[in-house]
């Protein structure tokens, strides 16, 4: 055996969820006996391919679906060789060879390639905009073409052509899907259900045909773009973008190249071993007993059985149990598992709840539920599975099992105790009530300690409650749930519950909240709504609709109040520059509707203070006609650039800091943050834009720029930190906008820079923004992203618009 | 007109429903001041003079919530019910008739 520093090698060829699960089960049983190397073909650290859709959607970043970060390859000593493609294995001397010439041996190998994408052979497939849905590559080349008003045409109705079809929808695209079956998902949902569905994705503006078979993909001439999917029937569709989502097959092209039993896929027993001993096969490459896999549950197992095996610290076994599927299309809950068709000797339950568009169908044979569809309430499908797969007779729970486990126990913590160790309690991490309970008697004494050791609740957060729930049933009076400080006396939740929860369970709206974290009060209060409204804009940019009424004053009537009730108006200032033409307008401005005061603000801008409720959208009608735009000094939102004259015209000056700091108003203007947001930009160290008390501080030196962060004029002075240097124009953007995206996703609502900088460590942030480059420009785009919704000056809007709030509702004198 | 009562004269149609957003509020100018007409989230109206008792900012202004008002200025909360001040801070903003007759608001502001 070839010995690497004492280790045996494990050479591992896919990065994927099924490899990468694999290393980490190996890593927790013997995390030092293997010196690991691992081939991704893709250019990426590992991530969680089932949250595609979520990302096509927009719903996540890509940031937020990496599941191994390249720091966890280096904190566990695993060589990763991300981008290069494995092509040969010499099973003889026990070597890997890379496309790009890397060659390394082993002792022990696994294969984890995965499955690929079915294509159709049909005329113009080859057609630039005619593509398949399974790697990111896939998701960044669909999102170039994606746009408002642009057609897509999805062909598989399945569970991941929906979802990539809701994606595209969400994206603004008209979408139509083809599906060759008289009804959607019909390997998932039974006839009744697959119509709800389709009246759902109707009503959202797509159009579907069902019982449509794809003849060609059409475009100009030969080679040309695809502009449309012709049907066997000759309708045409047009189409500027055409998403193949009819199924995988199983990747084992190499495995069958270097002589490894194979059929649909490589051929393994049931202790993940393929044809030859030294080498193991898992995930959507494998096939077992005539069976291949793609939903991702049988796969964590396989994962556990390979681990076991490779390290040699148990004889366990895989054997493929029930699965459950779940549709990830927001506002449509779907569930369905096991023989949900029944027939032949099969007892039907069914409930129907039209008004709520609720339909649940359970199948029974010999007493045991065998199958179960549940659509528009899914709430209960943990419960149902858990039934399912444990097959006990329902004996008298038969009655009132449609109504779901509520009216089976009337106290939670009763029926909690009750659950068998096998009852899963995470559904998105399946983690079960006794691993949870093991947990707990090994040391685990709060939640946060639970979730790290065990990843239940680490995800969508929802089962959160019951993890309390089990700590209380084994710690009794032990247990004290950690005091976090509730958002404000609507609640017991903190802030990053709450973000976590609206991020985790798609929460869209106030109410939705509100409903999905028990709010103790029907339409919160003061401190709560602005918090929840920013959350909410926050994470879903484009999406969510800004809710005037949850806005405080200053923000809702676009201009701050003043003590006597009239308010002030600041338009902006680009980088502090100004002209005669703004400036007469001012002027004008201020005589035409006798404004009382006139003040040049610290923020290097004008403020015009005592102006009348009823004249501000004329004030700001008259401003927009000068080329002015709203300055937002009365948000929690980007307030000014301060600048030097910098090398323009100072004999000290070393870079043009005016235009620096223009163009970084240019890109961040309009932007929500939890607090007022001021940046600046100085020209040399000198620093007379005093941008070391700023939130974003930016310092021209000979050799470049240096970035600060987290100052804070105010009560509490607090200088800057140095964020880092850096040379070019394009990175101080960058920088500087990956750290608003990063603070504002972060930090509490009315929590400034400088606090929120303190709480989570200078470094925190460094290793998001200076270290980790792929998730700097994740913020970054993220963050240029949410900008499209937002740089549309509210002035020009309200002025414009009815005026009604600005104006009394009646006047009786 | 003849059987009319005396406050009937006082009863003003101020507008329709729809022109005051749910959990907001709009003004009425009357000789004796603004008086805020505000609306909650299940549509009930109340009517209160629009000025805070502590420095008289326009409540009008302020978040509603459940039937509540918190000032623009300072976050006192004011019951739009009765127009008493929430502890520990002291105050009382006087209260007017509004209703809903028929989809219009009709308010009574006696001189």
């Amino acid at each position: 055996m070839d010995f690497a520093g004492g280790k045996e090698r494990l050479v591992v060829i896919g990065n994927g969820m099924a490899g990468m699960r694999t290393v980490e089960e190996i890593l927790q049983r013997a995390p030092n006996k293997f010196q690991i190397t691992v081939f991704g073909a893709e250019p990426h650290p590992n991530y969680d391919r089932i949250m595609l859709s979520p990302l096509l959607a927009g719903d996540k970043s890509f940031e937020q679906i990496v599941i191994n970060p390249r720091s966890w390859y280096e904190e566990n000593g695993i060589e990763l060789i991300s981008g290069e493609h494995v092509d040969w294995i010499d099973r003889e001397k026990k070597l890997v060879r890379g496309a790009e010439g890397s060659v390394r041996d082993y002792d022990r190998l696994l294969i984890a390639t995965g499955s690929n994408p079915f294509t159709l052979p049909l005329p113009g497939v080859n057609r630039p905009g005619v593509m398949t849905f399974r790697s990111v590559a896939d998701v960044e080349e669909m999102l170039a073409i994606a746009q408002p008003g642009r057609k897509a045409v999805v062909i598989g109705g399945g569970l991941l052509g929906l979802e990539a079809a809701h994606g595209l929808n969400l994206r603004g695209m008209e979408v139509a899907v083809v599906h060759l079956m008289p009804t959607l998902m019909e390997r998932q949902l039974d006839a009744s259900a697959a119509h709800l569905l389709e009246q759902k994705l109707v009503q959202r503006g797509m159009r579907i045909f069902t019982e449509a078979s794809t003849v060609a993909f059409e475009g100009e001439d030969e080679e040309g773009r695809v502009n449309a999917v012709r049907l066997k029937d000759g309708t045409r569709i047009e189409a500027d973008l055409v998403v193949m989502a009819v199924g995988i097959r199983p990747n084992a092209g190499l495995a069958r190249a270097v002589g490894l039993a194979c059929d649909r896929g490589v051929l393994v027993d049931n202790m993940m071993r393929s044809s030859d001993p030294a080498i193991y096969a898992i995930g959507e490459c494998i096939e077992f007993e005539k069976q291949c896999f793609g939903l991702v549950a049988p796969i964590w197992d396989m994962a556990k059985v390979a681990a076991d095996h490779i390290t040699g610290v148990a004889e366990t076994v895989f054997a493929p149990v029930a699965t459950g599927t779940r549709l990830k299309v927001s506002g449509i809950e779907m569930f369905s598992a096991g023989d949900f068709l029944g027939g032949d000797g099969a007892e039907d339950i069914v409930l129907r709840d039209a008004a709520r568009g609720v339909y649940k169908r359970l199948v029974l044979r010999e007493g045991r539920l065998a199958g179960v569809v549940c659509f528009g309430d899914a709430a209960d499908a943990g419960w149902y599975f858990q039934l399912l797969k444990e097959g006990q007779e329902l004996g008298a729970l038969r009655d009132t099992l449609i109504f779901g486990p509520v009216a089976t126990a009337s106290d939670p913590h009763e029926s909690l105790a009750m659950l068998g160790d096998e009852a899963e309690i995470c559904g998105c991490n399946g983690v079960k009530k006794g691993t949870i309970a093991k947990a707990i008697a090994g040391g685990c004494a709060s939640v946060e300690a639970v979730r790290a050791c065990t990843k239940a609740s680490a995800s969508c957060g929802s089962c959160t409650g019951l993890v309390e729930g089990l700590l209380r049933l084994s710690l009794g009076s032990d247990f004290t749930p950690v005091k976090v400080k509730p958002v404000c006396k609507c609640t017991s939740h903190g802030h990053d519950e709450v973000r976590r929860r609206i991020r985790g369970q798609e929460l869209k709206t106030i109410q939705a909240v509100m409903q999905a974290l028990e709010w103790k009060t029907p339409d919160g209060c003061a401190s709560c709504r602005p918090a929840l409204n920013f959350y909410l804009l926050c994470e879903w940019p484009g999406e969510y609709k800004d809710d005037s009424q949850s806005r405080f004053v200053n923000e809702r009537m676009h201009a701050n109040i003043q003590k006597d009730g009239t308010y002030s108006v600041v338009p902006r200032m680009w980088g502090g520059m100004t002209s005669a033409q703004e400036l007469r307008a001012i002027a004008d401005v201020v005589e035409k509707f006798n404004i009382p005061s006139v003040k040049i603000t610290g923020g290097q801008r004008v403020d015009m203070l005592g102006v009348k409720k009823e004249d501000l959208p004329a004030v700001w009608a008259d401003l927009n006609a000068a080329g002015m735009v709203s300055g937002h000094a009365y948000g929690k939102a980007l307030r000014t650039v301060k600048t030097c004259v910098g090398s323009e015209w100072c004999r000290f000056g070393t870079q043009d800091s005016t235009a620096m700091g223009i163009a970084l108003e240019k890109t961040t203007w309009g932007s929500w943050h939890p607090h007022k947001v001021k940046l600046a930009v100085s020209g040399c160290p000198r620093n007379c834009a005093e941008a070391t008390i700023k939130d974003f501080g930016v310092v021209a030196t000979d050799a470049g720029w240096d970035l600060h962060v987290g100052g804070n004029g105010g009560i509490k002075v607090r200088a800057t930190d140095l964020l880092c240097k850096v040379t070019s124009e394009a990175e101080v953007m960058e920088y500087a906008c990956a750290f608003l995206q990063l603070y504002r996703q972060e930090a509490w609502y009315l929590e400034r820079t400088a606090p929120w900088i303190e709480r989570v460590g200078l470094k925190y942030v460094q290793e998001r923004i200076v270290d980790d480059a792929e998730m700097r420009r994740a913020l970054h785009e993220k963050f240029l992203y949410a900008q499209q919704f937002v740089q549309q000056d509210p002035w020009a809007e309200e002025a414009a618009g009815p005026r009604t709030q600005y104006n009394p509702l009646a006047e009786l004198v | 007109m003849m059987d009319m009562n005396p406050k009937e004269i006082f009863r003003f149609d101020v507008g329709m429903l729809e022109d005051v957003p749910r959990l907001g509020s709009r003004c009425v100018k009357t000789a004796q001041g603004h008086v805020a007409i505000f609306r909650t989230s299940d549509d009930q109206l109340f009517a209160l003079r629009d000025e805070c008792p502590h420095r008289g900012a326009p409540l009008s202004q302020g978040i509603v919530h459940g039937t509540s008002v918190t000032c623009p200025l300072h976050n006192w909360v004011v019951s739009l019910q009765t127009g008493a001040v929430d502890a520990p801070d002291e105050g009382r903003v006087e209260t007017l008739d509004v209703r809903l007759e028929n989809e219009r608001i009709i308010l009574t502001v006696l001189p």
